[in-house]
């Protein structure tokens, strides 16, 4: 009852109370921004544990992202097995015995996929202090005419390893900003803001122009169900210009495809600047790995760069077709796990509020994949990702330097919230966002601003046994 | 489970049909009429006492049986477990204590000492294979040690020299590792990378034999490498080996402990759980080492890429072993005999629930483990070649009796009421 009462005057004082919605029912108080029936729950739905659908597995624990979709067949797992070979092993630097892995630079950010995505989880944050990274990036430019041109000396990502009598580009450091807060009850919190730098550059200054922005290694599960699902869905989806009023308008990200030659909608990395997971494996090669393939044949080096060093290929391609198909499967096909303690009457009230206080509107909760994809399961399947693929103006705060293809610095790609409660399992910690600043899910929603901003209020406002059922409702996916 | 659950409708629904038919009967009859109402009674009273008996107790004392059948299994299961990592826990410290006399007097004969107290403790481990992949207390994410004990593969070049660079590894780097110990060893293991393995067998089996370049055989790394004044960071690299040796002991006997008996740990909670619950861990355990790691990263990466790094125990070239020591545990948790235990077996169970597949597992399992002894030695030679080279064929044939048993596997989960994560197949 005491929250009844503290939840009408809070309203009150707002001057949002709807009287009339009182005299319907005067247990809880309801205005446009606060959880309407106190006690609702949300409806449970036959198979919504099933987030992959038909890549879904039932398991937790440490390699929890490290299983192959259920459905595949017996002759397909063995594909997945050989990609996740190529996926996990080091690559080393030319010449050398091991010819199948060889290739390794000149520059890179880590010597093995799993170096970033360890166990295809999520990557880890720098912390203060710390000049390694383990799953963060830091990529690069100077102003364009449209987005970013790839900076002239560094090129569009820095590397800060390099192979044997190369000096790598630069090391960076994290500074990091208290911001401290306040929920409507008045229970604090404190943010924590990352700042960049970047030290030791090797080839030369950065110059006052350039433009940074860090990005954190994605857990890697489902992404053949995000790939089929249809074109038409997403720009279904999609409302750039809010015509509907709902202060959300999320737009697809056109990109040029590299292997089909077109401009394709963007799915992958925060920004959604790859098209397809072929593209995006392929661009890791290359840019985190300095491994070529049949789609990049020239290493990331630039001009300035190749003034400067030597080193020797490990062929030309150094990888093959074949083995880029091998990773790409892989990477298309590892099992989306089921979630957790979905008849939980508090993941169910935390399900309800989520829908309730708009966090749907862009983490959409059911699709529906098309029946084109190349991998037959795949086909027609009812997914829950909590994505739209779409970017959203998520406001100053998050926003970053970087102009990304066709993207604005504070435009983000909603990520996929399948496989968000199970980090600390897989990857031994809960960082969130593009740049792992949040250390916690409650702060994740905490940083949404710009269009994410009202469901952001609204989850300030709510009570803290509903915010808690939230948070158990996201730690259930 | 299915069927038994339909036996019981039919049942239930007899009864409903002996109390409807005496209903018309009961309107037809003058109620003045004794012998009706009697007739009445006995009808109702059959129809009870059949309701009763055939709904309640049959079906109950079956269910009790199956109840009661479903622990055995699981508790027995725990006895194989603890056997298990207590044989190996003991085999570890067969090999510390040989490693420990090599370091203190290296010669050829400590060093081949300390390499067959190697290989009997590896054959031992991967019994225990069976008995990952559901978090259990050896890959649980609290406490769990898998990746300190088995990791795999190994990027050599992370700990020592190899051909072509006498610098490489943390052996050689004492600038920024002056002290070898286990703790930071520890921390080291898979930092940067998956392959950036540090400690556990594989490690240990790298500092032991060396890189493998002998098509013929295993590594040949000369005992001088760990004595002082000789080898290039010898000491160091004596430290190192001692210090992994030690944990691999710690760590076993930590495994081990939480499947002890009359102890309230994992042991307690995991025969105590609803046993439909480790009934399931353990088929997943089976499925997933039978499936992903044997017949997949064990043995089609190696066999597509017919690369000898992908081989799984490369420098002491004991692989072929490595696969019938794995499919000898999945097989002791079937019958429910291994590690010194004999008591009742999964496969007791699945006689009982769907004796069909009880019989094609019987077969399957035992195909398998034929297959396994026919990969023949060395493993690195018998995935070269063409697809039709006898090394290739046992391989191919290897993987596939494994899917084979994985599918089952996936259809007894189904028949016992559980789903695995590999699904029954089409
Ligand atoms: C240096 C760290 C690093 C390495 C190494 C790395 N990645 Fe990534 N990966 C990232 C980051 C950061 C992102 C997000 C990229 C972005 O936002 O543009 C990402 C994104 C991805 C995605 C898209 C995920 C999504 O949900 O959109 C895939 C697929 C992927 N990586 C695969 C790979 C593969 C395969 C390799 C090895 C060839 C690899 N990565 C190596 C850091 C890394
Ligand atoms: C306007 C669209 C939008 C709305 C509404 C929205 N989100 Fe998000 N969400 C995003 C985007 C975009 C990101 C990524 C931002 C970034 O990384 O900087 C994100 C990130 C997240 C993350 C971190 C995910 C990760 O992988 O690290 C969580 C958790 C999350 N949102 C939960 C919520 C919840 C809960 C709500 C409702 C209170 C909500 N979101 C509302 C778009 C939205």
């Amino acid at each position: 009852m005491q929250r009844t009462t503290a939840f009408g005057l809070a309203c009150l004082a707002l001057g949002l109370v709807s009287v009339s919605l009182l005299a319907i029912d005067g247990r809880a108080l309801a205005d446009e921004d606060a959880p309407t029936g106190e006690d609702e729950l949300a409806p449970l739905v036959e198979g919504e544990e099933r987030l992959g659908g038909p890549a879904s597995v039932v398991v937790g624990g440490q390699n929890a992202f490290s299983y192959p979709a259920r459905v595949l067949t017996a002759k397909e797992r063995r594909v997945f097995a050989v990609g996740n070979a190529f996926f996990k092993d080091n690559w080393v630097m030319a010449p050398a015995s091991a010819v199948g892995r060889d290739g390794l630079g000149p520059f890179f950010n880590a010597r093995s996929c799993s170096g970033c995505h360890l166990r295809d989880g999520r990557g880890r944050p720098l912390e203060e202090g710390e000049t390694a990274s383990a799953g963060l990036l830091i990529r690069l430019g100077i102003p364009g005419e449209k987005g970013d041109l790839p900076h002239p000396i560094y090129g569009g990502q820095l590397q800060e390893y390099a192979i044997h009598g190369v000096s790598a580009e630069a090391s960076f450091a994290i500074r990091l900003e208290a911001l401290p807060g306040k929920y409507a009850d008045g229970v604090p919190y404190e943010l924590q803001a990352p700042h960049y730098e970047i030290t030791d550059p090797a080839f030369g200054p950065l110059g006052d122009d350039v433009r940074i922005g860090a990005r954190v290694a994605q857990q890697l599960i489902g992404l053949g169900l995000l790939e089929a699902i249809p074109e038409a869905t997403l720009i279904a989806l999609a409302d750039p210009e809010d015509s509907d009023g709902d202060g959300i308008s999320g737009r697809a990200h056109m990109v040029q495809s590299v292997r089909h030659g077109r401009p394709m909608i963007g799915r992958f990395g925060w920004k959604a600047t790859q098209p397809t997971v072929e593209e995006q494996v392929a661009g890791a090669f290359v840019n985190d790995m300095g491994i070529t393939s049949p789609l990049h044949r020239n290493e990331v080096v630039t001009a300035t760069e190749a003034k400067r060093i030597e080193y020797v290929s490990g062929g030309s391609p150094e990888m093959t077709e074949t083995k880029l198909n091998r990773v790409t499967f892989y990477s298309q096909t590892i099992a989306v796990p089921a979630r957790r303690n979905v008849a939980d009457p508090v993941v169910r009230r935390g399900k309800w509020v989520f829908d309730d206080i708009g966090c749907a509107a862009c983490h959409v909760s059911e699709l529906r994949t098309g029946d084109e994809h190349a991998i037959e399961a795949y086909r027609n399947a009812v997914i829950r990702p909590y994505t739209d693929l779409l970017l959203h103006d998520m406001g100053e705060a998050l926003a970053d330097q970087k102009h990304d293809g066709d993207s604005t610095p504070r435009e983000w790609r909603t990520p996929p919230l399948w496989g968000i409660g199970l980090f600390a399992d897989v990857s031994g910690h809960t960082r969130y966002l593009h740049d792992g600043r949040a250390r916690n899910l409650a702060e994740a929603v905490l940083w949404h601003g710009g269009e994410g901003e009202s469901s952001r209020d609204r989850f300030k406002r709510l009570s803290k046994r509903d915010r808690d059922a939230l948070i158990a409702f996201l730690d259930s996916l | 489970m299915a069927d038994k659950e339909d036996r019981s409708t039919s049942r239930l629904g007899a009864s409903v049909l002996a109390l409807s038919r005496a209903w018309p009967d009961l309107k037809r009859v003058p109620m003045r009429s004794i012998r009706s109402c009697l007739r009445l009674v006995v009808a109702i009273g059959v129809a009870l006492v059949l309701f009763v008996t055939l709904v309640r107790t049959t079906p109950a004392a079956d269910e009790a049986d199956d109840a009661d059948l479903r622990r055995q299994v699981v508790s027995n299961y725990a006895e194989l477990a603890h056997a298990g990592y207590a044989q190996s826990h003991a085999s570890a410290v067969t090999l510390q204590e040989r490693i420990n006399a090599f370091l203190k007097a290296p010669s050829a004969e400590t060093l081949s000492a300390a390499k067959s107290a190697w290989i009997a403790g590896r054959q031992v481990y991967l019994r225990t294979e069976t008995f990952r992949f559901y978090s259990g207390p050896i890959d649980r994410p609290s406490d769990g040690v898998e990746t300190f004990v088995n990791a795999w593969p190994l990027d050599e070049a992370y700990i020592d020299a190899v051909e072509g660079d006498p610098d490489a590894g943390i052996i050689n780097d004492p600038n920024q590792f002056p002290a070898l110990e286990g703790d930071l060893l520890t921390i080291l293991n898979e930092r940067g990378g998956e392959a950036n393995v540090a400690i556990g067998w594989h490690a240990i089996e790298f500092l032991l034999w060396g890189q493998d370049r002998d098509p013929n055989g295993p590594g040949t790394r000369p005992f001088t490498d760990f004595v002082a004044g000789k080898g290039r960071n010898a000491d160091r690299r004596s430290a190192y080996l001692r210090a992994v040796s030690d944990l691999l002991v710690t760590h076993l006997a930590r495994v081990a402990k939480a499947w002890e008996p009359e102890a309230d740990n994992y042991r307690r909670a995991f025969v105590t759980a609803p046993s439909d619950d480790s009934l399931e861990k353990m088929l997943s355990g089976m499925a997933v080492l039978s499936a992903f790691e044997m017949s997949g990263e064990r043995l089609a990466v190696p066999y597509e890429t017919q690369d000898q790094e992908e081989e799984h125990s490369c420098f002491s070239d004991t692989t072929h072993l490595d696969f019938i020591a794995n499919q000898a545990g999945i097989v002791a948790v079937w019958t429910g005999k291994g590690f010194g235990v004999a008591g009742v077996g999964l496969r007791d169970l699945a006689r009982r629930v769907d004796a069909d597949i009880a019989k094609d597992l019987d077969a399957q399992l035992a195909a398998s483990l034929a297959a396994t002894k026919a990969i023949p030695a060395p493993f690195d030679q018998a995935i070269l070649g063409a697809d039709d080279a006898p090394g290739r064929v046992a391989l191919l044939a290897t993987m596939e009796a494994l899917e084979a048993q994985t599918e089952s596997f996936a259809i007894l989960a189904d028949s016992l009421g559980f789903a695995i994560a590999i699904s029954p197949g089409e």
